[in-house]
């Protein structure tokens, strides 16, 4: 077999890697190469180089090691019995590609995945093997993410946390159920037991020695996990009362959900359908609920799925119509939280104008507030919403006209 | 009415030093007609006869880092504007962010129009590498941004790519940091564009990360306006990909499933499977 030339790979092994939605390069540590004998910083807001048609930034260089893989995840375009074209990159070939792209501003860094090789220990090491060549050869200073493959050795762990700036574990699916029917080589438990694993470490890297010290860094800016929706039967419910699970028990800093999307040479077992875009977009919006408004999974997706119509905050402001109007000069943040078309920028403003008089309407688009969506949830000085709130065709003045459906 | 010109590069301390010895003055912000000049132009003016009772800013923490930004933006009215609110503000009669006067949330939206245009030349600065006898490798770019950024944006460079040389170079000044040092001035060219093998290996990967399944091209160009892809290596080849997305997705869905390879199905036995 000829050898593949670098452009072939690369091809390959970036096509293999795209379905995998993680792109941020935020947090984590401070550092940069201003004392001239390394490469890159990191550690403010991360930025997107580039973006590609289909609307996802381009931050890292995302690519898999090898897409050779011994498992047979249903979802998954590297799986085993698929027939697509396989390709290994040396150690080098990453190195290499990650420095002469990052050098010409292309990327924040690196996010390195694998398909499974021999063994979940030997592909954990090859990929360490690369990370530490970065660090310690080439003095590489930006951003790292590692996919952390579950069942790999303790201290192997141990060791990619040294190196990289996070790393993820993909839960893939929300329930054991789903993972025994399309991926029989996971399972929840390991997996949740590995991100167990890695939220340990990170708490005891941060807590000093008794002599007063700084410990080892280890993962500094976190865990992600992906999520893939649609493949399996799960509802939204169930999605987000995972998301809650993952934030609240292991500390992840951010779950990623990843509508199945068609991908060549798919399995029997999984027909391929339309990507559910519009619902991949809702859970984000039911996600952003979560960690920053006050919401629980059960107030946004009590019904099982969320509403494709209008955002899940509209959607509960509508269901919850005797709460409303909300009075912006004196309601609580909570309540403020929750008026549909105030984030929690403009919220923040709103309670810092507050100290100084009385906030009236006109004010309210310049603190950032979306009045379209909050006029018939408030009361303010200048405006009073009367019988729109419980207006019958309230609802209607939201949602998209039907022919936009088609969109979805 | 006095006239102060500002200089095009250490424009924000100029400005601070002018704005605070003409508040000292008294001097009130119609009396005061504000422009920007050229690199090194300086503004050595005495105490007016038109003054009054001295005022002096009282600013939050932060505020100073906006009123900065604010002074990037290319508005020629800026200076005159950021002096009128400061004035108040020191007069007692404007808070600082407070959003509902007009000219405070024109300032305030300027800076974030300011902090969004560093961010962008921090995304989109493409290096080519050049030729160079030196030890260090030396790259160059060419960037058009909307405001007068490069003193603000350079520093970030300079921190990130601190082993190499670079230049980047744009239609008014350029940042250049050659042996571990940057400096900024008037840009006498721009730099040559050439070829850069590594620019064909960025545009495959470019090519294959896109996902055709999911085409969203409104929200890539909210991210990367169009006024961006002249400079982007990658950006010719995104109307070809758009093109093509329905086609390839339609192609994915149709495809008959194959039959797992010899090699996978003897992979699967081994592993207890079906």
């Amino acid at each position: 077999m000829a050898g593949k030339s670098l452009t072939d790979k690369l091809a390959i092994l970036a096509d293999a890697a795209k379905y995998d939605a993680s792109c941020a390069s935020s947090g984590g540590e401070r550092r940069n190469s201003s004392d001239g004998k390394g490469l890159g910083s990191s550690g403010g807001s991360g930025i997107c180089h580039a973006y590609a048609p289909d609307g996802r930034c381009i931050s890292l260089l995302k690519i898999l090691m090898t897409n050779f893989c011994i498992y047979d995840c249903a979802y998954c375009v590297n799986r085993v019995s698929s027939q697509i074209e396989r390709a290994r990159f040396t150690p080098e070939e990453v190195v290499r590609l990650t420095i002469e792209f990052y050098r010409r501003n292309y990327i924040e860094g690196l996010f390195l995945s694998s398909g499974i090789i021999k063994s979940p220990d030997d592909t954990m090491a090859d990929m360490i093997r690369i990370v530490r060549t970065l660090r310690e050869q080439e003095n590489f200073r930006g951003y790292i993410h590692l996919k952390t493959i579950p069942d790999a050795a303790p201290e192997l762990i141990d060791e990619a946390g040294k190196w990289a700036d996070r790393l993820s574990i993909n839960i893939e699916l929300p329930t054991q159920k789903g993972l025994s029917k399309l991926a029989p080589e996971k399972n929840l438990k390991d997996i949740k037991g590995a991100m167990a694993g890695v939220k340990d470490r990170r708490d005891a890297s941060r807590v000093a020695t008794h002599r007063g010290k700084r410990r080892a860094r280890f993962a500094p800016a976190g865990q992600s996990t992906q999520m893939i929706v649609g493949a399996d039967g799960a509802n939204d419910r169930t999605i987000l009362h995972q998301s809650t699970d993952l934030y609240q028990n292991y500390k992840l800093n951010r779950v990623y959900y990843s509508g199945f999307s068609p991908i060549p040479d798919a399995s029997r077992n999984l027909p391929l359908i339309k990507p559910p875009l519009m619902r991949e977009h809702r859970l984000y919006q039911a996600d952003w609920l979560l960690r920053f408004y006050g919401f629980q999974a059960d107030e946004i997706a009590g019904q099982g799925m969320l509403d494709l119509e209008v955002d899940p905050k509209l959607a509960w402001a509508l269901a919850h119509r005797g709460l409303f109007p909300v009075d912006v000069n004196r309601a609580s943040r909570e309540m403020l939280l929750r008026v549909p078309g105030f984030g929690t920028v403009s919220v923040k403003r709103i309670l810092a104008a507050r100290r100084h008089g009385r906030i009236r309407y006109e004010h309210l688009r310049a603190m950032g507030a979306n009045l379209k969506n909050a006029r018939a949830f408030i009361v303010v000085d200048g405006w009073t919403p009367r019988g729109m709130t419980d207006a019958a065709d309230l609802r209607a003045r939201f949602a998209p006209r039907p022919e936009q459906l088609q969109l979805i | 009415m006095e006239r102060i010109t500002l200089p095009a590069i250490g424009t924000a301390r100029a400005f601070r030093d002018a704005a605070r010895a003409q508040m000292g003055y008294g001097v009130p912000p119609e009396a005061l007609l504000w422009s920007m000049g050229a690199a090194d132009d300086l503004f050595a003016g005495g105490p007016p006869s038109n003054g009054g009772p001295a005022r002096q800013a009282r600013l939050p923490k932060g505020a100073l880092g906006t009123i900065n930004a604010a002074l990037c933006h290319s508005d020629p009215a800026r200076f005159a504007r950021i002096y009128d609110v400061l004035w108040r503000v020191a007069g007692g009669d404007l808070r600082w962010a407070d959003r509902s006067d007009p000219a405070m949330q024109r300032v305030l939206a300027q800076a974030k129009a300011v902090g969004r245009d560093i961010h962008k030349m921090h995304a989109f600065v493409r290096f080519q590498e050049r030729p160079t006898d030196g030890a260090r490798r030396l790259f160059s770019s060419w960037f058009e941004p909307d405001h007068f950024i490069v003193e603000r944006a350079a520093p970030f460079f300079a921190k990130r790519f601190g082993d190499m040389d670079w230049v980047i170079a744009t239609p008014s000044l350029t940042a250049q940091f050659v042996a571990e040092e940057l400096t900024v001035f008037e840009t006498v060219s721009r730099p040559p564009s050439g070829a850069d093998a590594t620019e064909d290996l960025w545009r495959t990967y470019y090519k294959s990360i896109f996902n055709p399944a999911r085409l969203k091209v409104k929200a890539m160009q909210s991210e990367m306006p169009q006024k961006y892809w002249k400079n982007l290596p990658e950006a010719d080849l995104i109307a070809g990909l758009i093109r093509q997305a329905e086609t390839r997705s339609q192609q994915m869905v149709e495809a008959a499933p194959t039959e797992p390879s010899a090699q996978a199905k003897a992979l699967a036995r081994r592993r207890g499977g079906s």
